[in-house]
């Protein structure tokens, strides 16, 4: 009853008119900020930090918190209506939204993944408010090892997918850790596979450089090439009529939705990890655990919902260990921390007592964010709708220069442009020998938080394998991902022996 | 060594004939955007510092070019050095960086970078963060003395300490403790400064050797404590925390918070950038961030601030001697 007491006082501060007006312009801006290839919330939120400090610290914060979750929906636009991930948290989104999209279904796409965005902030959003203490106690516990166990659970979601070649599935994962490991040796701090010393190796490849080249320039290439040149446009209409019949139909993925809430919540609350692999890895137990896995990357709307509602509940969840505990839970909210050094304000474990009205004050915005990204994100559908009705010899020189700004963005710099380029055509043709793709995502991501993992695990145990299993929570998550890994594979191996 | 005494007589004849040719006309501005440049991740301690910097130049409107931020976090700094160190024409006026001493020591570890960091230009040291040995409170450890039983009752490299990455501030601490005390500590390398607060507070490592700042909030919760700084008086902030000193090791390390100019910067530029950070210096927002963070360290510019180099920078190739890295 306190924690209400405590939101109710939030929703005071929230609701003064300058807050208000603060989360609406922020959640509209975040959404433009979101669709942008390139921009994202990260770097949305950093350029505006400095001139938003001038403004008191809550409404200052409230409008970048705004800001974030706007761009979470925003991120799915692009995804869904030009197949070029608008933000890194929506790289998932891509998989089915596209699809979905060339089938003529896009407004359905883009309502799906407004309403299991809206379902998954609302869930996180509840339970931070009720459960934010203990929850950071349990981020606090989680340790190297335990993060192994999560990666290896993420990675078995992904080998786990019914359909898909192992083999070909194995192949994916490994080029996406190859490409993950390029840049610097976290552990001993030296500069590894800087292919002929080029310095823009050393920041690593960026995995949207790898998402945009596979799926912003592969999705040209190959619209170039099923339509032989002659490019019909994609069959896309919109009504209220058929906004409330997705709807219905989204009733079926409700179970998708909240499974992509929680999963990412959790995730989020995780130092280091955030809404990027958490959607990718909602994505990857929802395929697995599908009755048809095989129509998910066809347009599965399920494929929409769970990464969807997965990176807004982790964008909530990452604000839990920066309030609790001082530390980023995402990218974004690393910028945040700084913005809240520059108020003045301490963020640890004793904010909540020492400023309340901050802390709430932020909460309660995010439940109107929420509630009016939603608004917001259906009232622009038509306007998106109509983007897809351009035809494609202007749409597509379109597409090309928002993958060529979407590449340069996150380093500023233009290898990496070329880098993406070439990422284009090799994943061009790997999808012309039907190579899996989202898994080399996947690795891309989830590559770098493994290997470090790992390692300062084994360091740690003095390099012994056991540390995995004796401790309580590491060794439940282990298991789990061992099961999930074995069954697929004895399954495919049987098939083998009786064809 | 016979390049660089070339460097820096050619870029000492370039600064006094480009003096000479100038005189004393009107007083340089920036002709375009300036490239701040950050050595480390977006969200990490010198993030933090380069944003504040950049909303106190904004808020006094000190510069009638905005400062953009690019971070360039790769291979411990060698990115943002390296594109120091080439820029050319215009940009080698409008290109500054917000550094740390990683400054020195990652020319030292990656000789194929070909960077020399005493040729860079000289603006303004804005602080020097401080040190300390942190543990959890429920390890019952209070001092040094109980410290260095602790970790030789877990046994050779039984003791984990958490810190920033190998051959960082934090591994050249640690490598300390373990040669002065006789110690087997061992160092697990995570990212960034906070990371390791986590670590040291969820009891996934034993000790830390974090900035003040970094520690500030749990220490403040009452889950971790401060044994002893590494200083040479104590820090206000931590009043019964020792300094070595006073235990009878003379040791104390600091990290530069600097902001350095591309190497061949025009005088004018230089003297532009050294004015401006200095009125950043005395803002009330930069003393008050100064105060809450525990940071030493006077304002250091131009010669003093190469002579500070120098010296640390031989320390610095001194201790990693030691540890092995070069």
């Amino acid at each position: 009853m306190e924690t209400l007491g405590h939101l109710m006082d939030g929703f005071g501060v929230a609701l003064s008119w300058f807050n208000f007006l603060m989360v609406i312009v922020g959640v509209t801006l975040g959404l433009f900020i979101g669709a942008m290839p390139g921009l994202g919330s990260v770097n949305g939120v950093a350029i505006l930090l400095p001139m938003i400090v001038q403004v008191p610290a809550t409404s200052g914060i409230i409008f970048l918190g705004a800001i974030y979750y706007g761009a979470m929906y925003g991120g799915a636009i692009s995804s869904i209506m030009l197949g070029i991930p608008g933000a890194s948290t929506a790289v998932a989104t891509t998989f089915d939204g596209r699809p979905m999209a060339r089938k003529g279904l896009a407004d359905q796409a883009l309502v799906a993944a407004a309403s299991a965005s809206f379902v998954g902030g609302t869930i996180s959003v509840v339970l931070f408010t009720m459960f934010a203490p203990p929850l950071a106690a349990v981020a606090l516990k989680f340790g190297p090892p335990e993060e192994f166990a999560l990666m290896l659970l993420a990675f078995a979601t992904f080998i786990g997918l019914g359909g898909d070649d192992i083999p070909k599935t194995f192949f994916s994962i490994a080029i996406g850790l190859v490409l993950s490991a390029v840049g610097l040796d976290i552990v001993s701090g030296e500069p590894r596979l800087t292919f002929f010393d080029i310095s823009g190796f050393l920041h690593g490849v960026n995995f949207l450089v790898l998402a945009i080249g596979i799926y912003g320039i592969g999705e040209i290439l190959w619209t170039l090439e099923t339509s032989g040149g002659k490019v019909e446009m994609s069959q896309a209409t919109v009504s209220v009529k058929r906004i409330l019949a997705s709807l219905k139909k989204l009733i079926g993925s409700i179970w998708t939705m909240l499974m992509g809430s929680f999963l990412g919540f959790f995730v989020g609350i995780l130092p280091a990890a955030g809404a990027t692999p958490g959607s990718l890895m909602a994505y990857g137990l929802a395929k697995s655990l599908d009755k048809n896995p095989e129509t998910f990357g066809e347009g599965n709307i399920k494929g929409v919902a769970a990464p969807e509602a997965a990176n807004n509940a982790a964008s909530t969840g990452s604000m839990l260990p920066m309030l609790t505990l001082g530390i980023p839970g995402s990218p974004t909210t690393a910028i945040l921390l700084g913005g809240m050094v520059i108020w003045g304000l301490e963020p640890g474990p004793r904010l909540f007592e020492t400023e309340p009205q901050f802390v709430w004050g932020l909460i309660a915005s995010l439940y109107i964010a929420n509630f009016f990204s939603l608004v917001v994100n259906i009232a622009f559908i038509p306007a998106f709708i109509s983007v897809l009705k351009t035809p494609f010899t202007i749409l597509a020189p379109i597409i090309f220069i928002l993958c060529v700004v979407g590449g340069y963005a996150p380093t500023q710099d233009m290898h990496d442009v070329w880098l993406m380029f070439l990422f284009g055509v090799v994943g061009y043709l790997m999808r012309k020998l039907d190579y899996p793709m989202a898994p080399a995502v996947l690795a891309i991501v989830l590559g770098p938080l493994a290997e470090t993992s790992m390692r300062q695990s084994l360091l740690m145990s003095s390099g012994s394998p056991a540390i995995f299993f004796n401790r309580p929570i590491a060794a439940a998550i282990t298991v789990i991902a061992i099961i999930l890994l074995a069954l697929p594979l004895i399954k495919f191996f049987k098939n083998k022996r009786t064809s | 060594m016979t390049i660089n005494k070339t460097v820096l007589a050619a870029s000492a004849a370039v600064a006094l004939s480009a003096a000479l040719v100038a005189g004393p006309a009107a007083a340089w501005e920036p002709k375009k955007p300036v490239d701040f440049v950050i050595m480390a991740g977006k969200g990490g301690g010198a993030d933090k510092m380069a944003r504040l910097l950049q909303s106190v130049i904004d808020k006094y409107d000190l510069s009638s070019k905005p400062f953009v931020p690019v971070n360039k976090p790769g291979g411990s700094g060698a990115e943002a050095l390296v594109h120091l160190n080439k820029t050319k024409g215009l940009a080698k006026d409008h290109t500054i960086m917000v550094t740390l001493n990683s400054f020195y020591t990652t020319p030292m570890r990656q000789p194929n970078l070909k960077v020399d960091p005493l040729t860079f230009t000289p603006i303004a040291r804005m602080a020097e963060d401080t040190f300390c040995l942190w543990v959890h409170k429920d390890s019952g450890v209070k001092t040094v003395d109980e410290y260095v039983a602790a970790v030789k009752a877990k046994g050779d490299g039984g003791w984990l300490m958490g810190g920033t990455g190998k051959a960082s501030e934090d591994n050249l601490l640690t490598n300390f403790l373990n040669r002065t005390y006789d110690l087997k500590i061992k160092y697990i390398p995570f990212k960034g400064g906070g990371g390791v607060a986590k670590a040291l507070a969820g009891g996934n490592v034993h000790s830390s050797v974090n900035n003040p700042s970094e520690a500030l909030g749990f220490y403040e919760a009452g889950t971790v404590l401060p044994i002893a700084c590494f200083t040479p008086e104590r820090i206000g902030l931590f009043p019964d925390a020792p300094t070595f000193k006073e235990l009878g090791n003379d040791y104390s390390y600091f990290m530069q918070r600097s902001v350095v100019g591309a190497p061949g910067m025009s005088a004018e530029a230089a003297k532009w950038y050294q004015n401006l950070f200095q009125t950043v210096f005395t803002s009330d927002e930069w003393i008050d961030y100064r105060k809450k963070k525990a940071l030493q360290g006077e304002y250091l510019t131009g010669k003093g601030l190469q002579e500070y180099w120098k010296v640390e920078n031989d320390r610095h190739m001194k201790m990693l001697k030691e540890i092995g890295e070069i």
